[in-house]
């Protein structure tokens, strides 16, 4: 038994040195041929390898947020669905304030709520007149809101519980807005004017990068009541939750759930009339958003990796017609039908491999540039990989049998006497 | 000395059909037996016949009709792989036209027999080079066929048939391509063996070649003419 095993691998190791070497004979065919089968390898792999940056990318960015930290918010990052749909989504009504406070009373798995709401687009005047681009965002937080924001206060301090009930105009500024408007001086202390109305900076927070290569820092957080005083209280708010605990993340979320639905007197059996926002959910909306351009890709490396199997399958009937003559000299001497089979197999393995791994080395290379692009650390996808030399094998024997077949099956005697 | 029949060839026939109401008789009914340790030289006409019986007892070519037994067993009864060990292990052919694989070094050719024989490689390169060595090749392993002359390409082809030591050498004019010279150093090497105990059967046009044989069967028109022993043979020792 082990005796047959052993001589098993002896023949397939036999056949392998055979058909590299008569890969190297043939080399530039040998290219030629590999190639085919490395683009098809290359598109998928380099997409997948890409998806896999996007998805790292996300999550890291998500872990900015904060550990264990989820967001309400009216409605999906990435909106997908028909028309109708969609049309639903824009009617829903804003989250308000009231309702947020009510989740921040009575969630009980929660170790931190922040409220916050948004305005884009301002521009900040410093008080020598120097402006920023118009291009920053005002943050209205409370106080826990830069907890599940993980901002860390860099110099000055964050504002008060004091400051926060009585809507005091006091500002704390994201590092690019420093970097704009108060280059040389100690911004602490000082005073900015957006939109009409002034406010007193007393500190700083600390830079985090930008997220997707977004900015992340161009922004000045105030009290939410300033935020109201000012931009109104009657707008859409969001909310961040963190939970006690890694174990408690998911009760918190259906908690939250419960909290939001009945705040905004959502019927039983209706869907969430709100978007949670978690690692999980911004993952699986992003595979879903993203599930059309792999099923493309899939199919485009799957006709490339057909036509390249039919391309291998013409190069290996030419040469078993040339090589006919080599055939019949390996038959004359003693190669059983089986030898002669496994070789010419094995070729085509091995050229299909080849160009398998040149496609899986390119992707993986192509696809991490993106990893650098978006500051995040360069990605293996070991499936893909695996599915790569995978399908590679799978094309190898596929059309590589019937030429090996046609080989093995030549006549000793005919074959030595072709020209 | 152990004088058993290994080739026994009985009424063989081979009719090539060229289509339509035409076909070649290249053998009309060869009846031969050789025994171990015979020094047989095969000669006739061109076209009479020799090769595609050297084809048949090489188990290379299958006759039309007849029996052939090999060591006493029926060869039209073997399988392909049965076929593909005697044609391995009992017996080394040597071509007129050498057919050593053009893009392999002397090494790799006389190697391949001893791969399919499932020799171990390390094994593999010592014994190709023993048999290279012994055609007087040792400093020529590596030399692809091109690099080779005419007559080096022919004891490539020597070692190669010897080495898996099979009991019986078949040779198809081994010295047509050779000059009298190179020729003589390949009958030197059939000399040798044959005093080690290996049965040879060789074709020639060339009476001084066949001279070195025990025993002449000429052959004409597909049928054998005379078959007899060689009384005063030549011996070469050296050239
Ligand atoms: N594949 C074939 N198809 C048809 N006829 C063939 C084939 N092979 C050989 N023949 C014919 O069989 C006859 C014998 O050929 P063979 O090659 O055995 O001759 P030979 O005695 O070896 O000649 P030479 O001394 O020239 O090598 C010839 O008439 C040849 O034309
Ligand atoms: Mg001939």
């Amino acid at each position: 038994m082990s005796q047959a095993v052993e001589t098993i691998l002896h023949e397939i190791r036999e056949s392998l040195m055979m058909a590299l070497v008569s890969l190297k004979t043939n080399k530039l065919r040998s290219v030629l041929t590999l190639l085919g089968i490395a683009v098809g390898v290359f598109s998928i792999i380099g997409v997948m390898t890409g998806m896999a940056v996007l998805i790292n990318s996300i999550e890291s960015g998500m872990s900015q947020l904060g550990a264990n930290t989820f967001q309400v918010q009216r409605m999906p990052n990435f909106q997908t669905g028909n028309p109708q749909e969609r049309a639903k989504l824009r009617n829903r009504k804003y989250i308000k304030y009231e309702q947020a406070l009510k989740v921040k009373e009575n969630s009980t798995f929660a170790a931190a709520v922040g409220i916050e709401a948004w305005t884009f687009g301002k521009t900040a005047v410093g008080s020598d007149g120097k402006k920023s681009n118009p291009d920053i965002q005002i943050a209205g937080e409370d106080i826990e809101g830069f907890v599940t924001n993980n901002w860390t206060i860099g110099e000055g301090r964050l504002f008060t519980q004091d400051e926060l009930n009585s809507g005091r105009n006091v500002a704390v500024l994201g590092k690019q807005i420093i970097d704009k408007l108060f280059p040389r001086t100690d911004p602490i202390g000082q005073t900015i004017r957006v939109d009409g109305h002034e406010y007193q900076v007393i500190g700083t927070i600390e830079p985090k990068g930008g997220m997707l290569g977004g900015n992340q820092d161009n922004f000045i957080t105030v009290p939410l009541t300033s935020f109201f005083n000012i931009y109104g209280k009657e707008r859409d708010v969001h909310l961040m939750v963190q939970s006690s605990s890694r174990e408690s993340f998911d009760d918190c979320i259906e908690q939250v759930r419960g909290i939001m639905r009945t705040a905004r007197q959502v019927n039983p059996g209706d869907e969430d009339d709100f978007y949670i926002f978690s690692n999980d959910s911004m993952i699986e909306q992003f595979n879903d958003f993203t599930k059309y351009l792999r099923l493309g890709i899939m199919l485009v490396s799957a006709i490339a990796l057909l036509a390249a199997g039919v391309g291998i399958m013409n190069i290996m009937l030419v040469s078993v017609t040339e090589r006919t003559r080599e055939i019949g000299i390996r038959k004359a001497i003693g190669a059983k039908k089986t030898n002669i089979l496994s070789q010419f197999i094995l070729e085509a393995i091995v050229i299909s491999e080849l160009g398998g791994m040149v496609g899986i080395l390119l992707g993986i290379v192509v696809g991490n540039i993106l990893a650098i692009m978006l500051e995040v650390p360069a990605v293996i996808p070991w499936d893909w990989v695996a599915i790569g030399f995978g399908s590679c094998s799978l094309i190898g024997i596929t059309f590589g049998v019937y030429p090996a077949w046609k080989a093995s099956n030549l006549d000793p005697i005919e074959s030595l006497r072709y020209e | 000395m152990d004088n058993s029949v290994v080739i026994n060839l009985k009424e063989i026939k081979k009719i090539y059909d060229m289509g339509g109401a035409e076909e070649v008789q290249a053998l009309r009914g060869v009846s031969v037996e050789i025994h171990k340790n015979e020094y047989v030289a095969i000669m006739g006409p061109s076209g009479s016949g020799k090769s595609t019986l050297m084809n048949i007892i090489g188990c290379l070519d299958t006759p039309s009709s007849g029996l052939y037994e090999f060591n006493g067993v029926n060869v039209s009864e073997m399988n392909d792989n049965q076929l593909a060990k005697v044609r391995n292990k009992e017996i080394g052919f040597v071509f007129q036209t050498f057919n050593l694989l053009a893009r392999s070094d002397a090494l790799h050719n006389v190697e391949l027999p001893l791969i399919y024989a499932g020799v171990t490689s390390g094994e593999r390169k010592r014994l190709a080079r023993e048999a290279l060595n012994h055609v007087g090749l040792g400093d020529r392993v590596h030399h692809k066929p091109n690099e080779l002359s005419g007559g080096q390409r022919q004891r490539v082809a020597v070692a190669r048939a010897l080495v898996n030591r099979p009991s019986i050498l078949l040779a198809d004019e081994p010295t047509g391509n050779l000059d009298s010279k190179t020729g003589d150093e390949i009958m030197i090497l059939f000399e040798e063996l044959h005093h080690q105990g290996n049965t040879i059967i060789l074709v020639t046009h060339e009476e001084y070649i066949a001279e070195h044989a025990h025993r002449i069967i000429r052959v004409r028109d597909g049928m054998v003419e005379t078959d007899e022993r060689v009384d005063k043979r030549k011996t070469v020792t050296t050239v």
